[in-house]
């Protein structure tokens, strides 16, 4: 039987995206989104993912929001032609014919489904940890995880490299421009200490509940912007040499245990017995350095102000 | 039907919504939500392939649910590379002025 | 008692609820921004505070609890600074 509550959330993900899609205000869409992505976190946790559910809530819908609020902001809007009937019957019609086979395919997945539950149980206890999405992420596949924060560091230098020349090492466009509003530094002063404690109960936890780095570094990432935003902290400049060692110290940690891992384990990324845990622990403090760094940066944007040396 | 199947479902109906809005609208900005929706639909099909596969006391399977995390990181990502790129795109061809 | 806790914690949640929904027709039927605002303030204080305050007794530990609480306190806080900037800004933009 169908529960009443998940066919609400379902019939209110697919309206909101169905309105995303056709709305004609291209800033109330974006603040849409933003809702629509914590409706997605809903429908996370109903599939029993709480790890998916936060990354989702933070990620998918506070960065992801907050970086399109911004572009939505600054764009400078230029007329296009809309499209015909003709054209919109087809497409959608198009569309219709995609959902339907992706329809099919859900309504005939193979029961008992396949699973590689069992597989990761077998060994979660050499791992020493209590979260299995963790040990997937650090340690059965952490190839995955390392090439994540490369892409992640990619994107970085793409933004960056999209900035003027002669601005390189510069900081990033100032959120606004005066005196920002004095509620503004209020929420500033009074949500980072919560903000702070919040990311480090993540990081830990993640070991053995849901959570982990990448929903601590959100929060920091967030709590940093928050205090750009209200002007008690300058843009961080680009170019600066703790910012950049910051971006550069996971990925350098992370590779220097892989391939630490080849004469003490056997292989590249393998952990030497009883060492699994403390090693995962030090990846993990590496890279939320990086991925707070790689956050606010990415949410910032490219250099256009003039370097300070 | 369970809810899991209409999770299913949910996630084959976004894909074709976003799907529908990358290709009707012709301001990039719109284009990229509408490829985000897309995006959400495609992980929620492996978020119920995850949860339809619990077995070994968990409540899911969590490999689909780790490619999943880094699937969101790796599209936010791209998220910001191209709205990145939107802004110059719309800056391009104008006198370069100094922001500040 | 688990049964009168449980027609408490209906109340509660019916009546936050309530209130929910005055402050969604406030926000699509105002007129302007600032009479917006103040019919979602309901929402975020006091529909929140009963849907909470209804929670409590379904809680298992006093810890649990004092999260719930720490919820609304968090969101009391957003939503006031919110709803100042958004004020201002709606000042500023007739």
């Amino acid at each position: 039987m169908i529960d009443a509550f998940a066919l609400l959330l379902t019939i209110l993900v697919l309206v909101t995206a169905g309105w995303i899609a056709v709305a004609r205000d291209t800033r109330a869409v974006v603040f849409g989104f933003i809702g629509y992505g914590l409706l997605l976190s809903l429908v996370w946790v109903l599939l029993s993912s709480v790890d998916v559910a936060l990354t989702e809530a933070a990620i998918g819908g506070g960065a992801t929001g907050i970086l399109l609020l911004r572009v939505a902001a600054r764009l400078k809007v230029e007329p296009h032609p809309a499209p015909g009937r003709a054209m919109r019957i087809s497409v959608g019609v198009l569309c219709a014919i995609v959902t339907a086979a992706l329809a099919a395919i859900v309504l005939t997945l193979p029961d008992p489904a396949p699973s590689l539950a069992p597989l990761t149980a077998e060994h979660l206890a050499s791992t020493e940890l209590g979260n299995p999405v963790t040990a997937v992420l650090l340690a059965y596949r952490a190839l995955d995880t390392l090439l994540e924060i490369f892409v992640l560091l990619l994107a970085l230098i793409g933004v960056w490299s999209l900035g003027a020349d002669r601005y390189w090492g510069g900081a990033p466009a100032e959120w606004n421009t005066g005196m920002p509003a004095p509620a503004l530094a209020f929420l500033a002063r009074i949500l980072p200490p919560f903000g702070i404690v919040f990311a480090a109960y993540l990081f830990w936890v993640g070991a053995d509940e849901p959570g982990g780095k990448f929903q601590a570094s959100t929060i920091l990432a967030a709590m940093w912007l928050l205090v750009v935003m209200a002007g008690i902290l300058p843009m961080p400049q680009t170019g600066g040499r703790r910012i950049r060692a910051a971006l550069a110290i996971g990925p350098v940690v992370f590779i220097a245990i892989g391939f630490a891992g080849i004469p003490m384990a056997g292989g590249f990324l393998a952990y030497p017995e009883g060492f699994a845990k403390p090693l995962i622990i030090l990846i993990e403090a590496a890279l939320a350095f990086s991925i707070v760094a790689a956050l606010t940066l990415l949410v910032a944007g490219p250099a256009e102000q003039a370097p300070r040396s | 039907m369970s809810t899991v199947t209409l999770f299913g479902l949910c996630g084959a109906g976004l894909v074709g919504i976003g799907l529908y809005g990358l290709i009707i609208h012709p301001e990039p900005l719109r284009k990229l939500l509408a490829f985000n929706i897309l995006g959400g639909g495609v992980f929620l099909l492996l978020g119920v392939i995850a949860r339809r596969a619990a077995a070994a006391g968990f409540d899911g399977d969590p490999v689909p649910q780790a490619i999943v995390i880094t699937g969101i990181v790796v599209a936010f990502s791209a998220t910001a590379l191209a709205a990145t790129l939107l802004l110059k795109l719309s800056d391009a061809g104008k006198p370069d002025g100094d922001a500040s | 008692m688990s049964l009168g806790l449980n027609i408490f914690t209906v109340l509660m949640v019916s009546a936050g609820a309530f209130f929910f929904l005055a402050g969604t027709v406030g926000l699509l039927r105002f007129p302007d921004p600032l009479t917006r605002l103040h019919a979602l303030t309901k929402a975020d204080n006091l529909g929140l505070g009963l849907v909470i305050l209804g929670l409590l007794p379904q809680t298992v530990s006093l810890l649990g609890g004092l999260k719930l609480v720490l919820v609304w306190v968090l969101v009391q806080i957003g939503s006031s600074a919110a709803s100042q900037l958004l004020a201002r800004l709606a000042l500023r933009r007739p």
